[in-house]
């Protein structure tokens, strides 16, 4: 475990320096980051001129759950997104062989390559929009749903690790697919919208299935509303994060087995 | 002579139309290895869709009057008629590969062959454009059949070839728009951030999101004249026949405009990059 941990420590290191010598590049990444927040406030202002709430959600209380989900979704992009994005290439290519050769475990060689600051400062700006939301909804969170709250939010980030690292390893079987790297943002698109809005079987599909409408829903109502109990929510999120992670890496050491290196 | 002259002519247009139709044929067997990828790509882009549609009944359900002159079944139409066209028209791959090729300098190879590196990549845009509807129509069909109660087809037959050439302007303004994008690899090495930033734009200003015509009065002055309206929103609002009569001319007339200054200026920039161009490596 210390020897991973130290491995990470050089791994993220070495990601600084690459990412300091690109200074303009990081401006601007956090610039694309900026422009689509301000794309979905406009569109949540359009949608809360017409009505006064969204299933069960104010418009605040969706401000803070779209505050939740650039928090997830961002610490999940700055310590993973890069390199499963990377995973299909290094398939195609046979660079996979390098990965696997190294004396570490596989899942943790392919997916820690890589560290992006800038995504860990747009989950600040997260935290800032959740505070502000917060703010303007008269809630002052408790000691307790502060900490929940953070443990909803590690929960999540695994769920958004394992659901892209599914999607990648499906690259084993499929050659050229970019759409695997899409299908990440697609899917976790809805991650953002109010739980109470889907309904009967699409319901089943993201709450189980596939968990995304959980990501971010449930650590934002344990924030949001201090007088439900959090626990139902958060135990079907813990379970939901650990039956991904697991089958995740099932999938990736039943793919490995198919793995035949690209041809030389 | 005269004669000569004109045959000569006339063989040579054939040929050349021979040329970029076997160039497209190359672009359709080339494309054909996407396949997968094209099908997961809708796939997997039929989940935002299904968040949408539950949004705007959340919204309608609580507003329970239409918005803007949408009714739930309207929105749920317009949504299908965008997510149609645009995988008709958007081009996805191709700002990645041109820059590619002049980053990596492959791009001399078009140089020194008898063709028009634009018409080139015109063609391969058409093909990916023909495979990639023929592979995603099944998703979109199956949509379709499952939303059918929904759709509204246009009553009047005349919107139908206005659909058409506004459909084809709107391809026309987007193929122009990545191809100028993609020519900024000339000058700096890394296009993907501006890609992004436009990407953005494109994205709620041409009416991926939300239909354009719901924003607040004092935007839609600008919608009337942005380049993102006639991206999709513009041949969408056309096939839901919302727009008519005058507007719908001077609709086509803005469009044009911006046809003609896009592809002016993906023009300018290619000359003007190939001054600069040095091929790098071998």
């Amino acid at each position: 475990m210390r020897r991973y941990a130290q491995i990470y420590g050089l791994m993220i290191r070495n990601s600084l320096i690459r990412e300091m010598s690109f200074k303009a590049n990081f401006l601007l990444w956090m610039l694309v980051e900026f422009l689509w927040f301000v794309g979905q406030m406009i569109f949540l202002e359009v949608l809360f001129s017409h009505v006064d709430a969204l299933g069960d959600w104010s418009k605040w209380e969706c401000v803070l759950l779209i505050g939740t989900h650039q928090i997830t979704a961002q610490i999940f992009q700055g310590f993973f997104y890069v390199n499963l994005a990377e995973l299909p290439d290094l398939i195609r290519t046979g660079r996979l062989d390098l990965m696997l050769l190294l004396p570490v475990d596989s899942q943790f060689a392919v997916s820690t390559r890589k560290f992006g600051l800038d995504n860990i400062v747009n989950a600040f700006v997260g935290v800032a929009i959740v505070a502000f939301s917060l703010w303007k909804l008269g809630v002052v969170p408790q000691f307790h749903q502060v900490a929940l709250y953070a443990v909803a939010i590690v929960l999540g980030v695994g769920v958004h690790y394992s659901i892209m690292f599914g999607l990648a390893t499906m690259a084993m079987w499929i050659m050229r697919a970019q759409g695997l790297i899409y299908g990440y943002f697609n899917v976790f698109n809805i991650a953002r919208y109010p739980d109470s809005v889907f309904r009967g079987v699409f319901t089943f599909i993201f709450s189980f299935l596939i968990p995304v409408i959980l990501v971010a829903n449930v650590p934002a109502r344990t924030l949001a509303r201090a007088l439900d109990s959090p626990w139902a929510g958060l135990a079907q999120l813990a379970g939901a994060a650990f039956l991904v992670i697991l089958g995740t890496r099932l999938f990736w050491h039943f793919a490995l087995r198919h793995y035949a290196s690209a041809s030389s | 002579m005269s004669v000569g002259t004109a045959s000569f002519n006339s063989k040579s247009a054939a040929s050349s139309f021979l040329k970029y139709w076997k160039l497209f044929e190359i672009g359709l067997q080339n494309t054909f290895v996407y396949r997968w990828n094209f099908l997961l790509r809708t796939i997997f882009g039929i989940v935002p869709l299904i968040g949408m549609i539950f949004i705007w009944r959340a919204v309608f359900e609580s507003s329970g009057k239409p918005i803007a002159g949408y009714e739930y079944s309207s929105m749920i139409f317009y949504f299908m008629v965008t997510v149609f066209l645009d995988n008709l028209i958007t081009p996805t791959e191709d700002e990645w590969q041109i820059a590619a090729e002049i980053r990596e300098g492959r791009i001399s190879a078009y140089l020194i062959k008898p063709m028009n590196y634009l018409l080139y990549r015109i063609t391969a845009y058409l093909s990916y454009r023909l495979l990639y509807i023929a592979v995603v129509l099944i998703p979109i069909l199956g949509l379709a059949v499952f939303f059918r109660e929904y759709i509204r087809l246009p009553t009047h037959f005349s919107t139908w070839p206005v659909l058409a050439l506004s459909t084809l302007m709107a391809a026309g303004i987007q193929f122009f728009i990545a191809y100028g994008i993609a020519m900024l690899s000339f000058w700096i090495l890394e296009i993907s951030t501006i890609v992004f930033i436009l990407y953005s734009f494109e994205y709620f200003l041409s009416g991926h999101v939300f239909p354009l015509d719901i924003m607040p009065p004092w935007l839609q002055g600008f919608l009337h004249w942005s380049p993102f309206t006639y991206e999709l929103f513009f041949p969408a609002q056309i096939a839901m026949e919302r727009v008519r009569g005058a507007a719908l001319w001077e609709g086509l007339a803005i469009q044009a405009g911006w046809l003609i200054f896009v592809a002016v200026l993906a023009r300018v920039v290619w000359t003007q990059g190939l001054r600069r161009y040095q091929a790098f490596g071998g």
